[in-house]
């Protein structure tokens, strides 16, 4: 599967969940390709923006969706990887912050 | 610009760790880098077992300029602490 293939298919499921890609296609292209090799890699396509165990249960909370994009888009109007975006955050009609680790540190190594 | 060391712990991945290596290579700041996902058995324990001194989210990118810790891509931030 190509990034562009993952892109289209993700978009149709997600926009309707209203979850948005951020509108900087470079950003987002790279992300598809990082997920597609974390899936190479991992077997799992793990969030490219944090370290993945390797191990599937353990990394469950952060296989994309992860867990933590609900309270950050609600929060910030952006996933942690500023993948997934509200209308808003693409919009520019809330401001574009730095979205903090929401992950607890007892999942982490 | 600044002669303090900078280093740098990232994901190969991660689109945050590759803005604040476009900043610092904009800049033209030497840094040490370490893509923690691309090392593997004692290196990646270490790398690791360092990243959470300074860091311990143990999240992406981490950056030490000098002996400021900076966690995320936090442009304003990343400047000052270069003097840029």
């Amino acid at each position: 599967m190509t990034p562009a293939e993952l892109h289209d298919m993700l978009r149709k499921t997600q926009e309707t969940k209203g979850y948005f890609f951020n509108t900087d296609r470079e950003r987002v292209d790279q992300l598809m390709a990082a997920l597609l090799l974390n899936k190479e890699r991992y077997g799992y396509m793990c969030c490219p923006c944090r370290l993945s165990s390797g191990d599937r249960a353990k990394d469950q909370d952060i296989i994309c969706p992860c867990v933590y994009r609900e309270p950050d888009v609600k929060e910030y109007g952006s996933c942690y990887c500023n993948l997934y975006v509200s209308q808003a955050w693409n919009e520019g009609r809330i401001p574009r912050e730095y979205v903090p680790e929401r992950r607890p540190v007892e999942k982490m190594f | 610009m600044t002669d303090k060391p900078v280093k740098v712990y990232a994901l190969s991945t991660c689109s945050h760790c590759r803005n604040a290596r476009k900043l610092l290579d904009t800049f033209q700041v030497k840094y040490d880098l370490v893509e923690v996902d691309l090392c593997t058995g004692d290196e990646r324990e270490r790398a690791i077992n360092d990243v959470k001194k300074v860091n311990p989210q143990c999240s992406f990118p981490t950056l030490i300029i000098g002996d400021k810790v900076i966690v995320g891509y936090k442009e304003d931030e990343i400047k000052e602490a270069l003097g840029l």
